[in-house]
């Protein structure tokens, strides 16, 4: 386990079952089954193209599932109501593998979005201080007035996952949180998921092929083969296999 | 005849038209293979358009109605489509105007009639030219625009992030870009109208020596409240096509950077094509009522 922290094995925030999805004659997933639990953060390993975007994009009711459940919060997603989706969205962070941050807007006003969006009636001051402490939290309050295109690639990761906390979401999805950044800014980062973890008792998802991710962040990893959950455990039970698919990715990231 | 046409003049002239003909059969046979394909394809696509087409503007009418009101950011879309169009639509309306005038002045002084001028060029502004040469202009600049723009933030994934954050972004950026083009094209028309009509008085001032008063109750002797009436529904049918086709576009773009040209590309030409449609429906349904 990557530190101490409560997971309550009673209480399942994320469950799913049997789960496909096609795209025309392409088979994605084939049969996903993963459950997490409350404060619980699952790293979801595998290769490019093996659909781990389109796994989280399911669990947030961006695509539809050609077959299986997904139910979030106790809710069947597939099954609710505009409103209701979005309701239960705001319970969910979504941090993208490109940060999409809105580049039209100011870090500040960026941040303020989902909530002037959701809680129209929030005060300008508590806004600002909302803003302030978020910005604070991942240790950019000194760029908020600037765009994000004046923000180097960990720095732009670091605002989008601060724009989803402003909403104090239950469920972190994380899409690739370290790919395309250097070493130091991927541990940087990595903490930062340990952070808001702690700091805002969150469950998450954590989608990765990065290893040194994998190890410090998830208390139990997942990998994805061929559209099914092929190995699960801890970071050590899963690495201890002498299947070569598991062998040649753990090569890869650790000994070239 | 045989010394225009040499025989093997003729010859050759029916061997090219022959190896044509069997090329074409070649191209048509090729054709036949993979055409079932294509133009079930073709077809396919077509009908699947047609249907996500309804289904967005059943959408956009949707949410459009419901609450919350986004009034902000359409006063700052109105500002964008329509403050910023604004040289663009005063060099267009002053040279149509001017131009026009000067092109209709020979015919009608072979009549002796250039005191017909001013009434001429208020119906062909106001009735044809304005709310269509506004349009096309705007289609262009801003279908453009909103097509690129939005095509973007789609494929940045910006949309997603709209989406999953629960910010309506359907609302906030389709609802008030197609109901700020809706109000601000009409707004531009009329302006392109007024600037076209100084244009042609400038013109008719300097050769005719017409006063702006007699130009003024010239023009207008000849507009009735029906001109008024079609050319206002013209442009406000419009500016809602030129919205809602391209943020239809940009909304639903795909594959990475190309998506986004293609996005741009496609409002435009589809908005302009939808706008002569509609010019013609609408010019048919006003003789009718005349
Ligand atoms: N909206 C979509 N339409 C069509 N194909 C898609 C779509 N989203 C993803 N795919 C395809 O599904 C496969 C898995 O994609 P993805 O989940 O992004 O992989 P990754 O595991 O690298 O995140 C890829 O081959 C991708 O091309
Ligand atoms: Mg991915």
């Amino acid at each position: 386990m990557a530190y101490e922290h409560q997971i309550d094995y009673d209480q399942r925030v994320i469950e799913i079952r049997g789960l496909y999805k096609s795209f025309g004659s392409l088979k994605v997933l084939q049969g996903v089954d993963l459950d997490v639990f409350k404060g619980e953060n699952v790293v979801v390993l595998g290769r490019s193209g093996t659909g781990k975007s389109v796994l989280i994009k399911i669990i947030a009711g961006l695509l539809p599932p050609d077959a299986g459940t997904v139910d979030v919060l106790g809710r069947r997603v597939s099954e609710l109501s505009e409103e209701a989706l979005r309701a239960l969205r705001l319970k969910l962070g979504f941090s993208f593998q490109n940060s999409a941050l809105y580049d039209s807007m100011s870090i500040r006003e960026n941040l303020e979005f989902p909530v002037i969006r959701n809680m129209p009636a929030m005060n300008k001051s508590s806004l600002n201080d909302l803003v302030k402490e978020t910005l604070d939290a991942v240790g950019l309050l000194n760029k908020i007035d600037r765009m994000p295109s004046e923000l180097s690639g960990g720095q732009r990761k670091r605002i989008g996952i601060a724009r989803t906390l402003m909403l104090k979401p239950e469920i972190m999805l994380y899409d690739e949180p370290t790919a395309g950044l250097d070493p130091v800014t991927s541990v940087e980062i990595n903490k930062l998921i340990n952070e808001v973890q702690e700091r805002y008792n969150t469950s998450a998802i954590i989608i990765t092929h990065d290893l040194a991710c994998a190890k410090t962040t998830g208390d139990r990893v997942v990998m994805l083969f061929e559209g099914k959950v092929a190995k699960e455990g801890s970071f050590q039970e899963v690495f201890a296999s002498d299947d070569p698919e598991v062998q040649n990715f753990y090569n890869y990231n650790f000994i070239q | 005849m045989d010394a225009c046409f040499p025989r093997h003049r003729v010859l050759r002239f029916a061997s090219i038209l022959q190896q044509a003909g069997k090329f074409s059969i070649r191209i048509s046979l090729a054709n036949e293979t993979t055409s079932k394909s294509g133009l079930g394809a073709r077809w396919e696509e077509l009908t699947l358009g047609l249907y996500d087409a309804v289904r967005f503007l059943g959408r956009l009418f949707r949410q459009a109605v419901s609450r919350p009101f986004d009034f902000q950011e359409i006063i700052r879309q109105c500002y964008e489509i329509g403050y910023r169009s604004l040289p663009l639509i005063t060099l267009t309306g002053f040279v149509t105007g001017i131009v026009f005038t000067k092109q209709s002045r020979p015919s009608l002084v072979s009549f002796g009639a250039t005191s017909w001028l001013p009434s001429l060029i208020a119906i062909a502004m106001i009735r044809a030219l304005a709310p269509l040469v506004t349009a096309l202009i705007c289609a262009g600049k801003v279908g453009s625009n909103i097509g690129a723009e939005l095509g973007s933030m789609k494929v940045t994934e910006q949309i997603d992030a709209m989406e999953v954050s629960g910010s309506r972004p359907f609302n906030f950026l389709i609802v008030t870009r197609v109901a700020a083009s809706t109000l601000m094209i009409p707004v531009l028309a009329m302006y392109c109208a007024f600037v076209g009509l100084l244009g042609s008085f400038l013109n008719i001032y300097q050769n005719e020596k017409t006063s702006f008063v007699t130009f003024i109750a010239d023009a207008f002797e000849q507009i009735s409240f029906l001109d008024l009436g079609t050319s206002l529904t013209k442009a406000i049918s419009f500016g809602f096509t030129i919205g809602a086709v391209a943020c239809y576009k940009g909304f639903y773009a795909s594959n990475g950077t190309q998506g986004v040209g293609k996005a741009a590309n496609t409002a435009v030409v589809l908005s302009m094509f939808l706008i002569f449609m509609e010019e013609l429906v609408i010019v048919q349904v006003s003789n009718w009522l005349r």
